[in-house]
This record gives C-alpha cells, sequence and structure tokens, in this order.
C-alpha cells in the first residue's frame, strides 16, 4: 500500500513539473542576455527595460485592461438580470430551454463566435476597433455570469422575499437589499471570471479587431509568429505573476466568503473553478 | 405563468409575474445568439461575389475539404484519446492524496494562464536548439526536427487541454461513494475489475463532459497550429480563419463553421449531458 502510494505521487509530480516547465522555461530565458531561447549567457534586466520603454506596448496593455474592466462590469450587470429572468420563470422546461439558448456561447468554438460576430458587425455596420472587441468581450461573457450567479439564486428560499414584502418592501429594496446581498459571492464570482475570459481571450478578438486596435493576446499572436524574441519572454512572465497574483487574491476571498457562510456551500464549491475555456 | 385569477387575488405581487428581468436578456440573446448564427447559416449560401448560390456546400463535399475535415477529427480524436490518457489517473491519484484541493488547483492553475504564451513556450523548448533537442542528445537520440510535427501539435494541445480533462473527471469521481469500491473489493473483485466494472461506470459522465471540453475546441483552435505545425496541419478552425481573414471568402468560411456547429451539435448529444460550464 505504501509502495502504491509513492508512486502514485510521483506520477502527479510528474504532471505537475510537466505542465509547469514551460511557463518557468519561458520566464527563465527573459533573463538571458543572448538572442534566443536557448544558450544561457548571463543575467539580465535588458528585456524587461525595453517592454517598459515600448509605449506602443504599454498602450495595447492600457487597451485590454480597459475591455477586461468594461466588458466583465456590463456584463456582470447583464449577466444577473439574465440569471434573474431565468430563475423568475415559473415552469421548469422554459428554464431549461433558456439555459441551453445561455449555454451556446460557453461552448461555441471561439472561431465560430469570432467569425459570426465578424459577419454582425460588417452587417450592422459597427466599426472594426474598441467597440466591437468590447461588444464581443461582453457576449461572451454574460453567460459565464448567469451560470455563475444561477446556483446562487437557486439556493435563497423564496420566503425570504416573501417576508420582504409582506414587510412593506418594494420590488426595488427586494432586490437590492435581499436579492443582491444573498448573491453577492455569485456575482463576484462572475465578474471575476468574466474578467479572465476577458483578459485571456484571443480567437474572437482577432477576427473582430480592426487595424487601429490590438489587445495583448493579439499582439503576442503576431510577434510569436515572426519567431522568438527575448521582449514576449519578459512580457509574459509579467503576466504570468499577474494571473497568478489575481488567482491567489480571487482564492483568498472566496474562501474567506465560504467560511463566513453556511456548510451548505460547501456542496457545491467546485462550481466556483471555473475555468477559461480557451 | 400564474392563472390570472390567482394572480389577482393576491393584488400586490401581480408585477412579480410580469418578468420584466426577461426583456433585456431575451433581446441581449436574440441579438448575441440567434442572429450571428443564422448569419453564418445565410452568408454560407453566397459565393465572393455575393451571389446566391449552393456551390459553396457543393465545394465542401469535394475531395480536398473532405480530407481536411477528416484530418481535423483525427487531431481531435488523437488530442480528447491522450489527454483522457494522461488526465484520468492524474484526477484518480489527485483524490487519494492529502491536501487535494491544493493539489487540484496547482494541476489547474497553468490553465489560467493566456494559451498563446503557453505555446510561444513551446517554441523555444522544441526549438532546433532547444531544451528537447538538448534532452534527446544526452540520452543519445540526437537533434531532430520537433517543431511543426504532428508530434508537437498533438502534444502542445494535450499540454493545453490537460486541466479541462482532469477537472470533471475528479468531480466526478468526488462523487463517487466510496463504500461501492470497498463493496467491490470485499465481493472478491480485483482492483482492475473494481476499476473497469465499478469505479469507470461511474465516473463516466465526468469523461464524456472532458471529453467534450476537450474535442470541440481541438476541432477548431488555430492558432496552436499556426505556430506549432506550421502550415502542416489544417483544422477545421484553421481552414475558418484562413477564409475569413486571409483569403476573405465569407462564403466558403461560413459554410465550413456550419458544419462546425453541426459537429459540435453531434458530439453535445452523444456526450449527453447538458453542458455546464467547462471547469
Amino acid at each position: 500500500m505504501r509502495r502504491s502510494f509513492k508512486a502514485s505521487n510521483l506520477y502527479l509530480w510528474l504532471v505537475f513539473v510537466v505542465l509547469y516547465a514551460p511557463i518557468l522555461y519561458l520566464a527563465y530565458y527573459s533573463f538571458n542576455s543572448g538572442e534566443t531561447m536557448h544558450g544561457f549567457e548571463g543575467f539580465t534586466w535588458q528585456w524587461y527595460r525595453e517592454v517598459f520603454a515600448d509605449t506602443r506596448l504599454l498602450i495595447i496593455l492600457l487597451n485590454t485592461i480597459v475591455i477586461a474592466l468594461f466588458s466583465s462590469a456590463i456584463s456582470t450587470i447583464l449577466g444577473v438580470i439574465g440569471a434573474i429572468a431565468i430563475h423568475k420563470l415559473r415552469k421548469l422546461p422554459n428554464q431549461n430551454a433558456l439555459l441551453s439558448l445561455n449555454n451556446v456561447l460557453i461552448v461555441s468554438p471561439d472561431v465560430i463566435i469570432g467569425a459570426s460576430f465578424l459577419i454582425l458587425f460588417t452587417m450592422l455596420g459597427i466599426k472594426l476597433g474598441f467597440a466591437s472587441v468590447l461588444i464581443s468581450h461582453i457576449a461572451f461573457s454574460v453567460p459565464i455570469v448567469v451560470i455563475m450567479v444561477l446556483p446562487k439564486l437557486k439556493e435563497m428560499s423564496p420566503t425570504l422575499l416573501d417576508a420582504a414584502r409582506d414587510l412593506g418592501a418594494t420590488e426595488w429594496d427586494v432586490l437590492s437589499k435581499v436579492m443582491l446581498p444573498f448573491i453577492k459571492s455569485g456575482i463576484f464570482a462572475g465578474f471575476f471570471m468574466a474578467l479572465t475570459y476577458s483578459l485571456d481571450d484571443f480567437a474572437v478578438t482577432f477576427f473582430v479587431t480592426g487595424n487601429g486596435f490590438t489587445t495583448l493576446s493579439v499582439e503576442i499572436y503576431s510577434r510569436a509568429r515572426q519567431g522568438v524574441s527575448l521582449q514576449i519572454n519578459a512580457l509574459s512572465t509579467l503576466i504570468f505573476l499577474f494571473t497568478l497574483a489575481l488567482v491567489v487574491g480571487y482564492y483568498a476571498i472566496s474562501r474567506r466568503g465560504q467560511a463566513a457562510g453556511s456548510g451548505a456551500r460547501r456542496k457545491d464549491r467546485n462550481v466556483d473553478w471555473g475555468l477559461p475555456n480557451k | 405563468m400564474r392563472p390570472a385569477a390567482e394572480a389577482q387575488a393576491q393584488g400586490r405581487t401581480l408585477p412579480r409575474s410580469r418578468n420584466i428581468y426577461l426583456v433585456p436578456y431575451l433581446l441581449w440573446m436574440v441579438l448575441f445568439v440567434f442572429a450571428p448564427i443564422l448569419l453564418i447559416v445565410y452568408d454560407s449560401l453566397f459565393d465572393v461575389e455575393g451571389a446566391f448560390t449552393f456551390a459553396n456546400y457543393a465545394h465542401f463535399f469535394t475531395p480536398v475539404y473532405m480530407k481536411m475535415t477528416f484530418s481535423s477529427f483525427w487531431y481531435a480524436f488523437l488530442i480528447t484519446a491522450f489527454s483522457l490518457l494522461v488526465g484520468y489517473p492524474a484526477a484518480y491519484l489527485l483524490t487519494k492524496t492529502k491536501h487535494k484541493q491544493l493539489w487540484l488547483l496547482l494541476l489547474i492553475l497553468p490553465s489560467w494562464i493566456n494559451l498563446l504564451l503557453k505555446t510561444y513556450a513551446f517554441i523555444g523548448l522544441f526549438g532546433t536548439y532547444g531544451a528537447a533537442n538538448a534532452i534527446l542528445e544526452t540520452i543519445g537520440i540526437g537533434r531532430r526536427q520537433i517543431l511543426f510535427t504532428d508530434f508537437s501539435f498533438v502534444f502542445v494541445s494535450v499540454y493545453i487541454f490537460i486541466p479541462f480533462m482532469i477537472l470533471p473527471v475528479f468531480n466526478a469521481l468526488e462523487e463517487l461513494n466510496p463504500s461501492l469500491i470497498d463493496a467491490s473489493r470485499d465481493l472478491g473483485a480485483s482492483p482492475w475489475t473494481t476499476f473497469r466494472r465499478v469505479i469507470f461506470p461511474l465516473t463516466l459522465n465526468g469523461v464524456k463532459s472532458g471529453c467534450q471540453a476537450v474535442f470541440i475546441p481541438a476541432l477548431s483552435l488555430f492558432m496552436i497550429t499556426r505556430l506549432i505545425a506550421g502550415s502542416r496541419i489544417i483544422t477545421l478552425g484553421t481552414a475558418i480563419e484562413q477564409h475569413f481573414l486571409v483569403t476573405q471568402d465569407w462564403g466558403m468560411g461560413a459554410t465550413i463553421a456550419v458544419f462546425l456547429i453541426i459537429a459540435m451539435a453531434i458530439i453535445m448529444v452523444l456526450t449527453g449531458t447538458r453542458s455546464r460550464l467547462r471547469r
């Protein structure tokens, strides 16, 4: 028994090492004073200095962050509205039908979303650029927020809302003082998910972005197609550290929320582990 | 909706039964779910000059496109099979570890990292003088071309999709009642029989959603093929991207997209369970 336990740990360690090796390899060579991702010549901060001196890159970074924040904020609002709409439907078949519709964009491959939105924007006459990228990011984030918020709504006892109404609360009071505080953790998870999806997206943006507007993913793609440049390594390392901080922060906050919440929430803890699906 | 009489009896709650939240949400869904899919179908019926035609569909059934579709499915199948082969044992062993939530976090953390960065790392790793070739040389096999081969494409894809396979399988294993395994052992089943007859069938739903989460993107990814496989491998996704953004033949691109949507629908029906967020 003891031996098999060790062997099992070995396998997990192997998977772990393989999963992280490429990222660490990338980060390691970002300090290489040579020009390539092999043969480490000497330590240097040169590539990081170049990243921070590259105004064009910094503007792209700003674009990416602005798109991510705006799209996740707007999609959180729309997603909460959508989740409440689905929750309020009386008939279960209707709920399921709407939920399947909601999931279409989640399972759709990025290429399909990208291509169809490109046709849509062209037809509507929306200029490709900031607006088209923002709208598409909102579009693919809304269903994710709905999925994150809906379980919280289901957890909420309907008597809670009836009690609020009996005590004379208006519809707005019920929404803002009872419902929204109750589903707060779901809303937060949805916002975070939308944020990571937006930061992570490449394929959809690649389709709907015009000539003048670029996000980080698209920029990295076009640079990577030209071959290795250690500036990308430096940039990647920074993004990796940023992602790490974001996930750890999210993990800490959601843990705190769980500790404060009731034991009943443990069941759907895994729901909070939604992943970027790219 | 509840009967009108009942709603009237309750008077004050009447506005509640009018679901005003439905209006903006449905509008949004119509504009960004229905309309785009309809537009894809619509566009597939026009040629480059904008004339109505079924030629795109006829074109799709020529050997060139059939071969591409077949190879795209074959690669997606390989990627899914290898992901399952590596992911299932990992998920199984994960449930046996002491700090399984921490291990799980560690194993799925890479999936949060931008896909392009991970793909880019392999350009360095698999390069002619990269780490992979250095290892091959030290163990005496010698340098060889790794980048722009089928192997590198499948390897990198499996690398990227592994967490999406581990997570649903892990969740299914966690839901498995351990007393069933004890019962199987008590009744004299060998570990292999227990796995084959008890554990695997009971976690089949997790396996199915894992396969769905891997197979559909594997059919449609285009950046990995472009960066890792060069122009050697053309998947359905690569072909769509090519038609929309390079050759500007939207009609043909939309036609391939229609078939990709059909394939996706079939896979979702085959893998049964209604898809949740890929967790």
